[in-house]
């Protein structure tokens, strides 16, 4: 069987759905970052599957478009990694549960 | 148009077989480092995926910034947290999670199914050239800004994880 269009949004909306779990149920803050970056990707695997499956007026923005996707991604990774440290640090704790410093 | 031939049909199965399982081992791995390496064959796939979509700069950069830089990263942060903090279990919110995405995907599948998806006969996969030109003429607003998104990450980054101690020096000097 070919791979066509609608195979490859298969793959990425499952990968998706996959990080979505990943990112909803785990108790580690450093594990939601995870399933975070694993949407992210099925995100990038999406966008170009229609760059190189349909028609456009300008044929370089799918590629341009995950270029940023993925700047975004590091950029956010780096950030959300230091806090998770830097919570530990002040906390002693990286659980999610437990990060409830503005419940009253 | 598909892509014809034995030989990218069986890339994408296999491929797909990799990433798909290897993102369920990431959701079910008990410690996390071993879900990072999952991770990390995650981002290999998806890498030989757009490899497959003709996009050979886009894996080029996955495997640079993804495999070699975020990876290694969450592996530090792991590192840098003790041993107590690697368990990756669920919180009560697990199963809702996992009907909520279940009924994601299929809504997902079911759409992407029933759509008549207009596909193109005539693909011309742009070159880095191209990439580059683009990047430095049409979009270098966006460019530039993504540069300064970034230097604002590090030095956020960078002042997180600054221990008391530096702090206090730095209020002397």
């Amino acid at each position: 069987m070919s791979p066509g269009l609608d195979h490859f949004l298969t793959v990425g909306a499952l990968l998706f759905c996959l990080g979505l779990v990943v990112a909803l149920s785990k108790r580690n803050a450093i594990g939601v970052l995870m399933g975070i970056e694993l949407m992210l990707n099925a995100v990038n695997v999406t966008l170009l599957a229609f760059h190189r499956f349909t028609e456009s007026a300008n044929p370089v923005a799918g590629q341009t478009f995950v270029v940023f996707v993925i700047t975004v991604a590091a950029a956010e990774a780096a950030v959300a990694l230091a806090l998770a440290v830097s919570f530990y640090r002040n906390r002693e704790t990286v659980d999610v549960d437990r990060i409830n410093l503005l419940r009253s | 148009m598909a892509l014809e031939g034995f030989g990218p049909a069986f890339a994408f199965w296999l491929l797909s077989a990799i990433t798909l399982i290897s993102a369920g081992g990431v959701m079910m791995a008990r410690n996390l480092l071993h879900a990072v390496l999952f991770l990390i064959v995650t981002f290999i796939g998806v890498a030989g995926f757009f490899i497959l979509l003709s996009a050979e700069f886009i894996a080029m950069a996955q495997v640079v910034i993804y495999v070699g830089a975020v990876a290694v990263l969450v592996l530090f942060a792991i590192l840098l947290t003790p041993r107590s903090a690697r368990d990756n279990s669920e919180t009560v919110w697990g199963a809702p999670a996992a009907l909520l995405s279940i009924a994601l995907a299929a809504v997902l599948i079911f759409v992407i199914h029933d759509t008549a998806w207009s596909e193109t006969n005539s693909f011309q996969a742009p070159s880095v050239e191209d990439l580059g030109r683009a990047l430095l003429s049409t979009w270098v607003l966006p460019f530039q800004l993504a540069s300064v998104l970034l230097t604002a990450a590090l030095i956020g980054a960078i002042m997180l994880v600054r221990s008391p101690e530096e702090e206090a020096e730095d209020a002397l000097s």
